[in-house]
């Protein structure tokens, strides 16, 4: 299968998942089934992109022209590429956890839920292979549309409150201020194309850099840049695989996979780096990841730790792009991979343990991990990635933003970091310990209680799979390498 | 294009008059013949008839060329001249098109809205109202722009008024309305008086070859004040909008799926024409009236118009008070007086008018079962419509503006125009606006799926013959999205056009 073919094969075939869902509504198994066999046929395709070009650039597939010298238009390059593997691989194992909850905790409306939640990965494989920003942007925005529905699945007036809260931000900074910024490049430099070193350059100086690097940084608000962070922990009225895979993975992914392009591709890191323009975002990324790990822990709520955790690891990612240096962006990048395998694993522990002890707060939770012990262990090796320890992925990228930090001389981003690390470490494994040494009145002595094995394998999985990317580590390091111009 | 079409010698040359003609003979026919079948038959013959003309209209100027037809064979000044440059030939098709897409949604929605004994003179006031807007349109006569603007607001203020049967306020509405209206069309024929007085033609090309020979005395200015206001009251631009909220809303749901696409959208059209090619852009920037009343009146309206529909509780009135607002953006590309704007504003009346088309369709099919479109007898309608509802959050979507709908091309054309122009305070009161935007339609979506609906509806959707038209309406705005090649070019060349004077056939 030719590149091209297999590029539009991955948007294609989850929409088709979506039709499908809608017209199955009635067949519960073969619908899943269905869902799944579309899921792994994705992944097929990615996996077929990857072995046909590596970690070369593709030139532009151009479907069709909007406007002179703007298309919608795709290619692959090895940022995307990595991003389209997380997410397809991820929506294999989130769709299995997915039947497992939605049946487990007695939800409604599957059918609507997988639908909505395939187109939404559609979307997300657009955007990842876009060639241009506004082909992206089209992408971004069909994302935010098609998890409306997801995050408002439960139809209560929280539920309902949390949406608004969603797409108004969401939708909001999309309109207000990245729409402008893209215009404004557009007729600054007259293409949208994603180029190696940027298309900025000698366009716009002075002022106008940080400017626009503004609208961009806030207009992004998939990024949850403070102060536009609001709509994560809104969206966590979602059920739980949808705040595992869109609110983990999939959708924060694309807000900082897209801060990432229009650093590498728009402003180009070089031009960042002369001008200076990116310093104040830098600081700003800095104040989200302490603020958000600082709200983390004063958060009862488990999801609602997690979703200011991923805050806060988000800023890690615009942070390495703000650092203007190869090192920093590298490290956003590998980051992109590392976080999304260890939070994706935290969101679906907390999913088990919601539906099988029906707790949400981590106060409540004292003693659970004895009684569901590979859970918490599956849990507590997500955390220490997160937090950066070795032999776990998260450690690799943790390694290169410090890196890159130093590059700049930036000793206090150094610090940032590392308070950070203390930080999570603080908010993740108390919630740890309380499962396997605190002890509970309403808990029985003894016995284990029993999850459902669509339910913990695939968080066991992405445990693993936290270990694994840290032998990986480097070997994605050299994948993503030329994004930042260096050779092999 | 050369001089052709002085002497008209084939029935292709007879397409500038045909597209006015064939509705105008419609009428009467149906009155004749008295029988509902058959006047819808004619009705609908006619239109698709003016939609194949319109589109063979648009294929010979599209690039840019003018055909001059001289009716009866007289030349102007002295006889009666159309005109038809790609700036109208865009507003012929989208009036042609839209009036045709409705009458197979009318023939369902007026058996619930009008009595039967009315339905012959519903067609016969249709086809009237159609021609009026063609003619206003397609004519180069300052004096028969008047003519068929009397011949469209007469014809309106009877369809409008045959919303009765489903409410009686829809005769006030009317009432309303034929007095604004009437306003309107005096202050616009003193307007044309006073040209006259100071020119001595009613040829639009004569009378702005006229001016730009020896300038602007203050008869002309004069005039030109008095067809700003006239044809303000009927652009409805803010405040000159007072009948349109009622007129909407109380209409029928057919009759308002029409008047939004299209009465509005002839009308800022006539203005544009008077604005650029009767009085020349130059005498404008003296006047200064472009940017010291129309920008910020256009402003104010995108803001409070908007601001008004947040705060609806009826669908209908909430559309009505939107279209306000986005009368607004196209008056704001038109105030950026460059290609990109002007282009932006007959982009975005085209666009615009097809997602209204689509959104008041959708509003009638709703209207079927729920009796009324206040939210809440429109409440879960998700779960009674679906097809209907999503066709609302499609058509919805484009209102706002997001990427992959027509509503989008338009937005972006105005922002990138005042980007080049540097004015950014209006690039940032266009996007602001639009986030207005967003409230007011995420309101209904959340009524419509988020709210349960009313005891004892069950799942049932419109008849065919409505749910298509609104469908195509609906995918029309999404394929409009995507392929701009029609609407962008045909509008670049009439923004062109319109301020730099067209290549010329016709001989001036």
């Amino acid at each position: 299968m030719d590149t091209n073919t297999a590029i539009l094969l991955t948007m294609i075939i989850p929409a088709a998942a979506a039709a499908g869902n809608l017209l199955l509504r009635n067949h519960a198994n073969l619908r899943d089934w269905m869902t799944l066999s579309a899921a792994v046929a994705t992944f097929s395709c990615v996996l077929v992109i990857l072995s046909n070009v590596g970690s070369s650039t593709t030139t532009a597939y151009e479907l069709f022209e909007v406007f002179p010298g703007l298309s919608i238009a795709f290619n692959v390059e090895p940022l995307g590429l990595m991003f389209a593997i997380i997410a397809s691989g991820l929506w294999i194992l989130t769709h299995i956890y997915g039947v497992g909850y939605m049946r487990g905790n007695k939800e409604e409306h599957h059918a609507r839920f997988f639908a909505s939640f395939s187109l939404a990965i559609s979307a997300v494989m657009g955007l990842a292979f876009s060639s241009n920003m506004f082909t992206l942007f089209l992408f971004y925005e069909i994302i935010t549309l098609s998890t409306y529905p997801l995050v408002t699945h439960k139809g209560t007036p929280e539920a309902l409150r949390g949406g608004r809260t969603y797409l108004g931000i969401l939708m909001g900074t999309s309109i207000a201020l990245l729409l402008v910024g893209i215009v404004w490049t557009y007729t600054a430099t007259g293409t949208l194309d994603f180029t190696q070193g940027g298309i900025l350059q000698g366009h716009i100086s002075g002022w106008m850099v940080p400017v626009m690097l503004g609208l961009y940084a806030f207009g992004i608000g998939k990024a949850a840049l403070m102060p536009f962070h609001r709509w994560l922990p809104a969206a966590m009225v979602a059920p739980t695989p949808v705040s595992a895979l869109l609110h983990a993975v999939a959708v924060v992914k694309a807000g900082v996979f897209t801060m990432l392009k229009v650093g590498i591709y728009i402003f180009g890191i070089d031009f960042l780096a002369e001008t200076g323009a990116s310093e104040w975002l830098m600081w700003l990324a800095a104040y989200s990841i302490i603020a958000a790990s600082i709200v983390a822990m004063t958060k009862d709520n488990l999801k609602a730790r997690l979703a200011y955790s991923t805050i806060s690891q988000l800023s890690y990612i615009t942070l390495g792009m703000a650092l203007a240096t190869s090192m920093g962006a590298l490290g956003g990048g590998v980051h992109i991979a590392m976080h999304a395998m260890g939070k994706i694993t935290l969101f679906m522990c907390a999913g088990v343990i919601y539906v099988v002890t029906h707790k949400t707060n981590v106060s409540q939770m004292n003693g659970l991990g004895r009684k569901m012990p590979i859970v918490y262990i599956s849990f507590l090796v997500a955390a220490l990635s997160i937090i950066g320890l070795p032999p776990l992925g998260g450690s690799v990228s943790k390694h290169l933003l410090l890196v890159g930090a130093a590059d700049t001389g930036q000793q206090i981003m150094y610090w940032v970091l590392m308070l950070s690390s203390v930080l999570n470490i603080v908010y993740l494994l108390t919630i740890v310990g309380r499962g396997f040494f605190a002890t509970s009145d309403d808990l029985q002595a003894g016995e284990a209680i029993k999850v459902p094995l669509l339910l913990w394998v695939p968080p066991a999985l992405t445990a693993a799979g936290c270990v694994v990317l840290f032998f990986y580590g480097h070997g994605l390091e050299q994948f993503l390498m030329p994004i930042v111009g260096a050779a092999h | 294009m050369s001089e052709q079409a002085h002497v008209a010698r084939t029935l292709a040359d007879h397409l500038p008059i045909l597209v006015v003609l064939v509705p105008f003979l419609a009428a009467p026919m149906i009155v004749l013949l008295g029988s509902r079948i058959l006047a819808w038959i004619i009705a609908f013959s006619a239109s698709l008839t003016t939609v194949f003309i319109a589109i063979l209209l648009l294929l010979q100027v599209h690039e840019g060329g003018v055909i001059s037809y001289h009716i009866g064979g007289w030349a102007p000044p002295m006889g009666i001249e159309y005109r038809i440059d790609a700036a109208n030939a865009i507003v012929l098709l989208l009036i042609a098109a839209i009036g045709t897409i409705v009458l197979p949604y009318a023939v369902r929605s007026i058996r619930h809205e009008i009595d039967q004994k009315h339905h012959t003179l519903f067609y016969t006031a249709y086809m009237l109202c159609f021609t009026g807007l063609l003619g206003m349109v397609a004519t180069g006569d300052a004096f028969n722009v008047f003519v068929f603007l009397e011949i469209s607001s007469l014809s309106t203020y009877v369809l409008v008024a045959m919303g009765a049967k489903a409410d009686k306020r829809a005769l006030s509405a009317a009432y309303n309305y034929l007095i604004m209206g009437t306003i309107g069309a005096t202050f616009f024929v003193i307007g044309i008086g006073f040209l006259y007085a100071g020119t001595g033609t009613l040829n639009m090309a004569d009378i702005a070859s006229y001016i730009s020979a020896n300038g602007a005395d203050r008869t002309i200015k004069t005039a030109f004040a008095f067809i700003m206001v006239g044809m303000g009251l009927k652009v409805a631009i803010f405040p000159l909008h007072q009948w349109l909220p009622n007129a909407y809303t109380y209409a029928p749901s057919a009759v308002t799926s029409f008047l939004a696409a299209t009465a509005t959208k002839a009308a800022i059209y006539v203005l544009l024409r008077f604005m650029f090619s009767v009085f020349q852009p130059d005498f404008l920037f003296e006047m200064n009236a472009i940017k010291g009343i129309m920008l910020p009146l256009a402003l104010v309206a995108m803001f409070v118009a908007s601001l008004i529909a947040v705060f609806q509780t009826d669908f209908k009135r909430m559309l009505a008070y939107s279209s306000i607002a986005q009368i607004g953006y196209i008056l704001v590309g038109i105030a950026l007086l460059s290609t990109t704007g002007l282009s932006g504003a007959i982009v975005h009346l085209f666009n615009h008018g097809i997602t209204k088309a689509a959104l008041f369709m959708a509003v009638g099919i709703l209207v079927l079962r729920s009796g009324s479109s206040f939210y809440a007898r429109i409440a879960g309608m998700g779960k009674i419509m679906p097809f209907t509802s999503f066709a609302i959050v499609l058509a919805g979507l484009s209102l706002i503006g997001v990427p992959g709908t027509a509503g989008f091309i338009s937005k972006w054309i105005l922002v990138q125009a005042a980007i080049e122009q540097g004015w950014w305070p209006i690039a940032l009161a266009i996007v602001a606006s639009s986030l207005l935007a967003v409230i007011y339609v995420w309101k209904v979506v959340e009524v419509l799926y988020m709210k349960q609906p009313a005891e004892g509806l069950t799942r049932k959707e419109a008849p065919l013959s409505m749910l298509v038209p609104m469908w195509i309406m609906t995918l029309a705005t999404i394929w409009f999205g995507f392929d701009t090649d029609l609407a962008l070019t045909a509008a670049r060349s009439a923004a062109d056009g319109l301020l730099n004077g067209f290549t010329m056939a016709g001989g001036h």
